[in-house]
């Protein structure tokens, strides 16, 4: 046989054809089945790890089939109420989704008109600069006893500490979005002599916009984390409490079950700013 | 004396120096120049002659640190909506389509001047003298130089300045679309009856030679000044293919090129 592709000059006459929508959706198929592999593969490698740390624990770590199935029971019914002692997973990862996106939207509140002016007015940037750079790296959990004492309540505290952790990266993003506006979009604005009112929205704001989601998309991403370790200083709800109390109650298959939740959680709510970043960039 | 009698830009003993870490970089000096109402100018030169610095201080967007520019007999403090600006980067906003890049323009400008309907209705007219009405909801990142630069353009008459000041607006197009936007940009001048003057910056010799009223030769940077300004007396409208077989076209190049090419060999790496 000769290979088609090897002699161009010859027309392929009985070359065997395929419909363009039949080969479009062999393509999908293809793509999907790809894609399948590479899952099963990460499966895979997860799946050997956890059996390969079961055996050295000496089994004392859940193995993969018990764990499963205390999961599948979980997300079977996740959201039953016997009392606030017995909750059902789906109610604790909402009462945890909750605090974050008071706390979020709290912090982000504060920290985009904040970092708008760090960005636009040096003088500004020069003052608050230094009390940012202090402030960043310190877990956001040292600030719990600060909201204990101010807010009374343990659950006030937790949504204090995740206000906290969502400043800094959105701070920070905005700043430099702000303060990194092309010369030629601010040339622009001069010439056709933009009112502030317009400079800020159709110049400033459409150009930071994607650097303000991104670092809206990190302090998602932190407080998703701390709020874990929040809840399991505050106790009372949430799925940082829900593994800690499963860990008291020694229950190994829950606290993974709930590392797993916990990451799925985490993905899903980091593919919403991936969506949204997407929508709001522009390749200049 | 009369209006029509000032020139419609006066250039007094102009200097520009940009601070620098190694101390004041003298950009120009010494520049003056008259451009008359109704004439289109080119400066042409090396990179870094100054030019562009020249065009930026006529645009309002930076201060001489000695002399003056008159426009009708009043000193240009700043950019004004008697000026419009084509810049080389095209600098459209990329999150707005082709309309409302222009609109924006115009709405910015003509705020107080303009109706709603007349702004809409000069829009589509630009737009359509630039043959972009069709693309009007497309965004600037999927839109060829070439177009890009039409927008450009259709934003600058849109808000019909008195002067308008293009800095090396064709410099990153190919030849052929290079040639279709000269004619756009003569055709919508001798449309656009209130836009009187024309300033442009180039670096190419049969741009300036084609486009030009007067060319502005300036010497090497740094410290640049004006070597000669050039009339050219070709009759109007011009045509691409005679032009080049005329003895003034010769003698102009010739010019030009004894003034650019041979007395700068020394800045030619640059």
């Amino acid at each position: 046989m000769i290979d088609a592709s090897s002699t161009p000059t010859v027309p392929r006459v009985s070359a065997p054809t395929m419909p363009a929508g039949l080969a479009a959706a062999g393509r999908v198929c293809v793509r999907l089945l790809v894609g399948l592999l590479y899952g099963a593969g990460a499966v895979g490698i997860l799946l050997g790890g956890w059996l390969l740390a079961w055996w050295l624990s000496a089994k004392e770590l859940p193995a993969p089939d018990s764990t499963l199935k205390v999961l599948w029971e979980l997300l079977r019914n996740p959201f039953y109420d016997n009392g606030p002692n017995d909750l059902g997973i789906g109610r604790q990862v909402a009462a945890s989704l909750l605090r974050v996106f008071i706390g979020f939207a709290a912090g982000s509140a504060v920290a985009i008109p904040i970092g708008t002016l760090m960005g636009s007015t040096p003088f500004f940037n020069r003052v608050v600069n230094p009390l940012v750079q202090v402030l960043k790296p310190v877990s956001p959990l040292a600030w719990f006893p600060l909201g204990l004492a101010t807010l009374k309540s343990a659950q006030n505290a937790t949504i204090f500490a995740i206000f906290i952790t969502s400043l800094w990266p959105t701070l920070i993003n905005t700043a430099f979005g702000v303060s990194s506006v092309p010369k030629e979009y601010r040339q622009v604005a001069q010439v056709f002599r933009f009112s502030r009112f317009r400079y800020f929205g159709k110049v400033l704001l459409p150009y930071s916009l994607p650097y303000i989601i991104t670092g809206l998309r990190l302090s998602m991403g932190v407080a998703w984390m701390v709020i874990v370790a929040g809840e399991m200083l505050s106790g009372g709800s949430g799925i940082g409490f829900w593994v800690w109390d499963s860990w008291n109650a020694l229950n190994l298959d829950r606290v993974i079950s709930g590392i797993l939740v916990i990451g799925m959680v985490g993905l899903a709510l980091d593919r919403v700013f991936e969506l949204l970043l997407r929508r709001a960039s522009h390749a200049g | 004396m009369p209006v029509s009698a000032v020139p419609a830009l006066q250039i007094d003993g102009v200097e520009m120096a940009f601070a620098t870490p190694a101390g004041p970089f003298l950009a120009i000096r010494d520049i003056d120049l008259e451009i008359r109402r109704h004439e289109l100018v080119t400066f042409i030169g090396h990179s870094g002659c100054g030019k562009s610095t020249l065009l930026n201080i006529l645009a309002g967007l930076g201060k001489p640190t000695s002399g003056r520019v008159l426009l009708d007999g009043l000193q240009i403090e700043g950019p004004g909506p008697d000026r419009g600006v084509v810049f080389q980067s095209y600098s459209l906003l990329p999150w707005l389509t082709v309309y409302d890049n222009v609109r924006i323009a115009l709405e910015s400008v003509h705020y107080h001047t303009l109706t709603r309907a007349e702004m809409s209705e000069r829009t589509e007219a630009v737009l359509r003298a630039v043959e972009l009405w069709d693309h009007r909801k497309k965004l600037p990142p999927h839109l060829s130089g070439g177009m890009k630069q039409r927008v450009a353009i259709a934003r600058a008459f849109a808000i019909e300045p008195k002067v308008l000041l293009l800095d090396e607006p064709f410099g990153a197009l190919d030849a052929l679309t290079r040639a279709a936007l000269q004619d756009e940009l003569l055709n919508l001048w001798s449309h656009t009856r209130r836009v009187e003057t024309v300033v442009m910056v180039t670096h190419d010799i049969d741009e300036a030679i084609y486009l030009s009223d007067q060319i502005v030769v300036f010497t090497n940077g740094p410290a640049a000044t004006i070597a000669e300004v050039i009339p050219v007396r070709l009759e109007r409208p011009r045509d691409r293919r005679r032009m080049v077989h005329t003895s003034e076209y010769a003698d102009l190049k010739d010019r030009l090129m004894e003034l650019l090419v041979c007395g700068s060999k020394t800045a030619q790496a640059a």
